[in-house]
């Protein structure tokens, strides 16, 4: 596809040294280790809230926590995943390869990338801080919905502030992304030849635009609703608390796309590089995510369509959710297409990548089920829902996230990690992961309800099950953390330039470790 | 090798950083658009609560459907059940179509000190909503209570004949609200 020389030149210099370096950092490769290793941390912050709540729910009857430290647990951790741990990685991964795979020296707006970084530590202050103030943290679920959530202490005014900030950095980052790829192409590469990668994440950040604007917008009427005495949301004033979900989805659905379009890039980087075939239906592939991203607009009443909504309405919501399977079933089929008669190898990030496909289809099919309206009535704020969102979000968003970091561990590192430890890592994620989820489907379909700390004795056995798995999903994610560090110390030996047989791509023509300076000169592509 | 690709934020930048910053500015200015965009729609399709907030402007000359018989069920909802009791003083109707009824709902005042109270009405099944007609209300205004005081409170309300066959039974909810809290919650 391209050629390109070492185009590092030792008169410029490397990185700064000891804090500064990572303080005051403008180097896409810098910051993209920041938004990686604070993802990382926030991923066990928010995994070690998890594990509050299985333990609590491992069986009937209150055992562990107080209820009202559950619901704060419930509430923050979805919170802290969503936006401390998924979004950052995504950033991160955004920052290191985007440059790299389009052939250029850095993100376009590098110091505004510094700001869009470091906020992020501050809003997450700002969040965390609420466990220390009369009250407690937010307890009303990560939907903050009214008037449930004005009934929040004096954590609210941090919470809003929180997601403002969160909401600053997203944007920042998602304009420095969109501006860098617009601008910053390598001659050559035209917008149909970029990565996957590269258009999932182009298409995601406008998403950002869209959306997170949005979500300040509501949380700010939140904030005016509970001490300025406006009424949008309080019906007691003439206003109505059902417009907050109507704002509120039509945030959060693009959200959950924003949390899934980067993966579909991922996922179309890897399954070519171990299938050691070219990607099936490349122009294929990009429409399908312009036509999800649109799509994703016209849908967000599938979340409330137990509120009492018009019949009209229920169809026009019901009919659009199921059209997303569309453009979604292209993309599975293409990356099964592309596997066809490939010669396959199943390293880690490609075992990855498979176990990705097949959960996140069953994700994907859950989805389908909820989009029913009728059926929805029934599986609405039950465990069925939970064991849905986290099929698309952990063994499909996370999964994704993991399968990049051993794919371009080596890129970054310059040594090969572990893949003993790797598979290993693999197999006890995805059985725990399945262990934990799978035995939710069936408490939902029984009747057990979402964000309560306790239940029916009928429920205890799956509930036991899960909570089982759930603890081997936690402990597992210490040998990533193991994985890393062992890579970053010289792993299992060097890496070489391409790292895998079949890679493609710029970023695999820089040396390995990628140099702090690549393609200062732009690289011809042909 | 090209030059153009030389890594400095070129002057091409500028104009899509601007326009990308205006987008964004724009998407938080629609989150609040939606308030009245919500208002205009819920208007249009009748499913709105505040246009069942006013009194039907047109006297009450329609036939009266005597072949048809339609349940109607009364709500009370307070969610500050600290200071309010409010109950409906029955729960159930049945009336025909176009015919005028009074039923009364009482409420009062746990608290010592004089509130202004607020009823806010919904109907369910939302499409019922246009074809439950109140001529008098309590809903209209707001009710001054003095400490600890009862009332009993009237509606005057009929049911549309044209109200669709298939809805058998309506529900008129009231919530009722404490209106000088409301500030100082
Ligand atoms: C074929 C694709 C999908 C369909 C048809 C679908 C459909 C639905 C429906 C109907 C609900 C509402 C269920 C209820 O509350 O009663 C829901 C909830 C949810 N979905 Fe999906 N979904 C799909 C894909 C995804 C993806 C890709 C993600 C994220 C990566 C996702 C994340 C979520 C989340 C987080 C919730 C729960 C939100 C909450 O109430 O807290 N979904 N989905
Ligand atoms: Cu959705």
């Amino acid at each position: 596809m391209s050629t390109a020389t070492d185009t590092h030149h030792d008169e410029h210099h490397g990185p700064a040294k000891g804090m500064r370096r990572w303080l005051f950092t403008t180097n896409h490769k810098d910051i993209g280790t920041l938004y990686l290793w604070f993802s990382l941390i926030m991923f066990f912050v928010g995994g070690a809230m998890a594990m509050v709540i299985r333990a609590e729910l491992i069986q009937p009857g209150m055992n562990l926590v107080d209820p009202m430290f559950y619901n704060q647990m419930v509430t923050m951790h979805a919170l802290i995943m969503i936006f401390g741990a998924v979004m950052p990685a995504f950033v991160g991964l955004a920052n290191w390869m985007i440059p790299m795979m389009v052939g250029a020296p850095d993100m376009a707006l590098p110091r505004m990338n510094n700001w869009s970084f470091w906020i992020l530590p501050i809003g997450f202050t700002l969040l965390l801080m609420t466990f220390f103030v009369p009250g407690g943290a937010p307890a009303a679920g990560w939907t903050i919905y009214p008037p449930l959530s004005l009934q929040t202490g004096d954590a609210f005014p941090l919470l809003v502030f929180g997601i403002h900030v969160l909401g600053i950095s997203s944007i920042m980052g998602a304009i420095n992304i969109i501006v860098t790829i617009m601008n910053m192409r390598a001659p050559g590469m035209g917008l149909l030849k970029m990565p996957i990668f590269v258009w999932g994440w182009l298409i995601t950040a406008y998403l950002l635009i869209a959306v997170m604007p949005v979500l300040a917008g509501a949380v700010t009427m939140l904030l005016t609703d509970k001490y300025f005495g406006t009424a949008f949301f309080d019906a007691a004033g003439g206003g109505d608390p059902v417009l907050f979900q109507h704002i509120f989805w039509f945030f959060g659905h693009p959200e959950v796309y924003i949390m899934i379009l980067p993966a579909f890039g991922i996922i179309s980087e890897i399954i070519p590089t171990f299938a050691r075939k070219k990607l099936f239906g490349y122009s294929a592939m990009v429409y399908a995510i312009a036509a999800i991203a649109f799509l994703s607009f016209i849908v967000w009443a599938h979340h409330m369509f137990t509120v009492g909504m018009p019949v009209a309405g229920l169809l026009f919501f019901m009919f659009t959710t199921m059209l997303i399977a569309v453009p979604t079933g292209v993309k599975i089929f293409n990356w099964v297409a592309t596997m066809w008669r490939g010669a396959m190898t199943f390293e880690t990030p490609m075992l990855y990548a498979l176990a990705f496909l097949f959960l996140f289809t069953i994700g994907g099919f859950s989805g389908l089920m909820l989009a029913i309206v009728p059926a929805d009535f029934q599986y609405h704020d039950s465990y069925f829902v939970v064991a849905h969102f986290h099929y698309v979000l952990v063994p499909g968003a996370v999964f994704a996230i993991m399968a990049a970091v051993y794919y371009w561990l080596p890129k970054w590192t310059g040594y090969m990690y572990s893949e003993f430890w790797g598979k290993t890592h693999f197999w006890l994620s995805t059985i725990s992961i399945n262990v934990t989820f799978f035995p939710q489907h069936f408490l939902g379909l029984a009747g057990m309800p979402r964000r309560i700390p306790d239940y029916a004795v009928q429920f205890t056995d799956f509930n036991f099950i899960s909570s089982i798995g759930a603890f081997v999903f936690g402990l597992s994610q210490l040998i990533f953390v193991y994985v890393i560090i062992h890579c970053i110390r010289g792993g299992v030996g060097r890496a070489t330039d391409r790292v895998w047989e079949g890679s493609h791509g710029l970023e695999w023509t820089v040396p390995s470790p990628a140099p702090y300076h690549t393609f200062e000169t732009a690289p011809e592509v042909k | 090798m090209s030059s153009e690709q030389d890594g400095k934020p070129g002057k091409g930048n500028r104009g899509l950083v601007a326009r990308l910053t205006l987008a964004s500015v724009a998407m938080f200015g629609f989150g609040f658009a939606l308030v009245p965009l919500y208002d205009v729609f819920c208007e249009v399709t009748g499913i709105s609560s505040s246009s069942t907030t006013r009194a039907a402007a047109e006297p009450v000359a329609l036939e009266v459907d005597y072949d048809r018989k339609v349940t109607v069920e009364f709500v009370a909802t307070t969610n500050q059940r600290d200071i309010w009791r409010f109950t409906p003083e029955e729960t159930r109707m049945r009336v025909h179509p176009g015919k005028l009824y009074t039923t009364h709902y009482l409420a009062t005042n746990l608290d010592e000190r004089d509130r202004m109270g607020h009823a806010v009405p919904d109907v369910s099944p939302a499409g019922a909503t246009r074809y439950v007609q109140k001529v008098e209300c309590f809903c209209f205004e707001e009710q001054l209570f003095a400490g600890e005081e009862s009332q009993r409170m009237p509606v005057l309300f009929y049911v549309d004949p044209e109200l669709p066959r298939n809805i058998g039974t309506v529900t008129l909810n009231y919530s009722f609200f404490a209106q000088d809290v409301v500030g100082e919650k």
